[in-house]
C-alpha cells in the first residue's frame, strides 16, 4: 500500500553529456540522503516498538533478572512466568474477555450491517439526521451515562455479569460500526444494485449475493476494530465486574505485588493479554488501516 | 464517482413514491430501527437520566435523603475548587498529547511514504502501540520502564549522562502524556499516511518537472493537501483523549495534576458516592466534549462538501 511507484521521466537521447553527469551526481546524493532517512526511520521504529519488545523480553526472564539496574540483556530465558500466569488463574478472565468481545462484535455486526445498508443503498428520507444521530452518539463520553447504568445494573442484580458488560460494549461500538460500514457500503456501485433489482432479485438475494460479497472486507475491518475496542476496554470492566465476570484488563493490576518482585510475571501476563489483539491487528493490517481511514475520513 | 454524488443519486430514487417505493421505504426503516433503538437505550436515555440525577441531592450512603435541588450541584461543581484544576488537567493532557502525537505522526508518515527496505515491517511495528491494551501498556510503562530504581528509561538516560529521575512520583503529568503520545502517534500516522497516499502522483511529478524542490513541494502542495487529514486526526484524537481514563487510574490515580474530568467524576460517583454532584460533572464533561465534537463535525462535513466539488 505504501509503495509508490517512482516514475522518473526517461532521459531524452539527444541530451548532452554534461547534464547527464550532473544528473548522475545528483542521483547519488539522492541515494545518500535516502539511506540517512531510512536509518532515521528505523531508529524511530525501534524506539516506538521498544516498550513492547521489552515487555516480551522481560516475560521470559527470571524475577531476579527482571529487576536489576543496570538491566541485563543476556540471561537465561524460560516459559516459567507464563506457567506462573496460568497458575494464577488468568484462564477465566481470558474466557470472559473472549465472550465479551466476540459476543459484542457479533451483535454489533447484526445491527450495523442492516442499518448501514438502509443508510447508503436504500436511503430513507432524513438520512443525514440518522447519520448525525449515530455520529453524535459516537462522540458521547462514557461519563455521560455511567451513573444511571451502574445504578440500574445494581438494582437488578446485574453487576459482575458478562452479558450486561457485552451489551454495554454493543452500545459503545455500534455507532462507530454503523458510521464506518456506511462508508464501505457507499462504495458499492449503484448500477450493480439496480441491475440486480431489474433482474428481479428480491431484497435477501440482493443483500447476500450482490452487496455483501463486495463489502466483505469492510465488514472484516469493522469487526476487527470493534473486537479491539472491546478486548482492550478497561473503565466499564473495572467498574461493573468484580470476580465472576471480570475481564483481563482490570485483572492485570493484581500482578503488581507491593511486597516482592513482580516485573517478570506482570510482563508475562501483559504479553498474554495483548497477544490476541496485536496478532489480529498485524495479520489484518490492511483491513485495519482501511477501516480507520474510512471511519475517520469519509 | 464520489460518495456524495452517489448518495444524491440514491436519494433521488426515493422521490416518486410508487407502491414499490413505499415498500422500499418501509424496508429501509425496518432495517434501521433496531440499531437506532439499541443506541437510544444504551447511550441517550442514560444521559437523560444523568441530567435528571444532576438536579438531585443524592448520596448513596444516605439514600433516603434524595431531593430535587435544581442547580445546586452545578453551583458546587463550579465553586467547589475541583472543577477548574480538573478542567486545566484535562486540557493540558489532551492538548499536549494530541499536538505531540500529530507532530510525530506527521513526521513518521512522511518517512514511511517512501520506498525502503523493510517498509512493511516498519509500519507493522509502528502500529503496535495502538493495538496494545492500554491497561497493560500503563502497567508496563509504570513499573518496567519509568520506575525510578529498575526502570530501563533511567538506565538509558544514564548512558548519556542524565541523572536518575523519579518519573512516577515527581513527574506524573509527564508520564501520562508520554504514554498517551506513544499510544496515539500510530493512530495519527495512519490517518495522515492515508492522506499522503491519496495525493496525486502526477501533480507532484509536474511540480518536480517545473523545478520545485522537495521543500517547496512539501510546503506549497503536500501540506495544504494534508491539512484536512491532520485536522480530522487531531479532532478525533481530542475526542478520544478527553475521555481517557485507563493510564490515569493505573499510573497516577489522579495525583500531580492528572485528575481529569472523567477521573474526577469516577472518584465522586464511585468512591465518594455523591450521585448528584458526579452527575453534574458528567453533564459538564459532555458539554466540553460537545464543544470539541461540533468543531470536529463541521470539519467532517466540510470534507464531505469538498469531496463533492472534485
Amino acid at each position: 500500500m505504501t509503495a509508490q511507484t517512482e516514475t522518473r521521466p526517461s532521459v531524452p537521447a539527444t541530451e548532452t553529456r554534461a547534464p547527464a553527469a550532473r544528473k548522475r551526481r545528483r542521483s547519488m546524493a539522492h541515494r545518500g540522503r535516502g539511506a540517512v532517512l531510512t536509518l532515521v526511520t528505523w531508529i524511530i521504529v525501534v524506539l516506538f516498538f521498544f516498550p513492547v519488545a521489552w515487555m516480551v523480553f522481560t516475560a521470559f526472564k527470571t524475577e531476579a533478572a527482571a529487576a536489576t539496574n543496570p538491566p541485563v540483556f543476556i540471561t537465561a530465558l524460560s516459559f516459567d512466568n507464563f506457567v506462573g500466569v496460568f497458575n494464577r488463574d488468568i484462564g477465566p478472565y481470558l474466557v470472559n474477555s473472549i465472550i465479551a468481545s466476540v459476543a459484542s462484535t457479533l451483535i454489533v455486526l447484526l445491527l450495523a450491517v442492516p442499518a448501514a445498508y438502509a443508510l447508503s443503498i436504500r436511503p430513507i428520507k432524513k438520512v443525514q439526521d440518522a447519520l448525525f444521530f449515530f455520529i453524535s452518539t459516537r462522540f458521547m463520553p462514557v461519563a455521560a451515562g455511567i451513573i444511571p447504568i451502574y445504578l440500574v445494573l445494581k438494582s437488578i442484580g446485574a453487576l459482575d455479569n458478562i452479558t450486561a458488560l457485552s451489551l454495554l460494549y454493543v452500545g459503545i461500538n455500534l455507532p462507530i460500526a454503523v458510521w464506518m460500514m456506511r462508508s464501505f457500503f457507499s462504495e458499492v456501485p449503484i448500477e450493480i444494485v439496480e441491475a440486480s433489482q431489474i433482474d428481479g432479485a428480491n431484497f435477501r438475494v440482493e443483500l447476500t449475493r450482490v452487496v455483501l460479497p463486495i463489502v466483505a472486507p469492510g465488514i472484516a475491518a469493522v469487526a476487527l476494530i470493534c473486537f479491539i475496542f472491546a478486548w482492550n476496554e478497561y473503565f466499564l470492566a473495572n467498574l461493573l465486574t468484580a470476580s465472576a465476570a471480570r475481564t483481563t484488563p482490570p485483572f492485570l493490576g493484581s500482578f503488581v505485588d507491593g511486597r516482592g518482585q513482580f516485573l517478570a510475571i506482570l510482563s508475562a501476563a501483559s504479553t498474554v493479554a495483548v497477544l490476541p489483539v496485536v496478532a489480529a491487528g498485524w495479520i489484518a493490517q490492511k483491513q485495519l488501516v482501511r477501516g480507520l481511514a474510512m471511519g475517520a475520513i469519509k | 464517482m464520489t460518495t456524495l454524488e452517489a448518495a444524491e443519486r440514491r436519494a433521488k430514487r426515493t422521490v416518486k413514491e410508487t407502491p414499490a417505493e413505499k415498500r422500499d421505504l418501509r424496508l429501509s426503516r425496518a432495517l434501521l430501527w433496531p440499531a437506532l433503538v439499541v443506541s437510544l437505550v444504551l447511550t441517550q436515555i442514560p444521559f437523560l437520566v444523568t441530567i435528571y440525577y444532576s438536579l438531585q441531592s443524592w448520596n448513596l450512603l444516605r439514600p433516603a435523603d434524595q431531593e430535587f435541588v435544581w442547580f445546586a450541584n452545578y453551583v458546587t461543581v463550579f465553586t467547589g475548587g475541583d472543577f477548574i484544576p480538573s478542567l486545566i488537567s484535562t486540557v493540558v493532557i489532551t492538548g499536549t498529547s494530541v499536538v505531540l502525537s500529530v507532530l510525530f505522526g506527521l513526521g513518521i508518515a512522511l518517512l514511511l511514504d517512501r520506498k525502503f527496505h523493510g517498509q512493511a515491517l516498519a509500519r507493522t511495528l509502528l502500529i503496535t502501540p495502538f493495538l496494545v491494551m492500554p491497561a497493560a501498556a500503563a502497567l508496563i510503562w509504570k513499573w518496567s520502564i519509568l520506575d525510578a530504581n529498575v526502570g530501563v528509561l533511567n538506565w538509558a538516560l544514564g548512558l548519556v549522562g542524565i541523572p536518575e529521575i523519579s518519573w512516577n512520583t515527581d513527574l506524573p503529568l509527564v508520564t501520562i502524556i508520554m504514554v498517551l503520545t506513544w499510544q496515539y502517534t500510530p493512530f495519527m500516522m495512519l490517518i495522515i499516511l492515508a492522506g499522503l497516499q491519496s495525493q496525486s502522483g502526477e501533480v507532484l511529478e509536474a511540480a518536480s518537472v517545473d523545478g520545485a524542490g522537495p521543500i517547496r513541494t512539501f510546503v506549497s502542495m503536500t501540506l495544504p493537501h494534508l491539512r484536512q487529514y491532520i485536522e480530522i486526526a487531531a479532532l478525533l484524537g481530542s475526542i478520544m483523549l478527553l475521555q481517557v481514563f485507563d493510564p490515569i487510574a493505573i499510573m497516577t490515580r489522579g495525583t500531580g495534576g492528572t485528575k481529569t474530568l472523567s477521573y474526577l467524576l469516577y472518584e465522586r460517583a464511585f468512591v465518594g458516592l455523591e450521585v448528584g454532584e458526579a452527575a453534574a460533572y458528567g453533564v459538564v464533561t459532555v458539554i466540553v466534549t460537545i464543544i470539541v465534537a461540533s468543531v470536529a463535525l463541521r470539519t467532517l462535513f466540510q470534507i464531505f462538501a469538498t469531496d463533492g466539488d472534485k
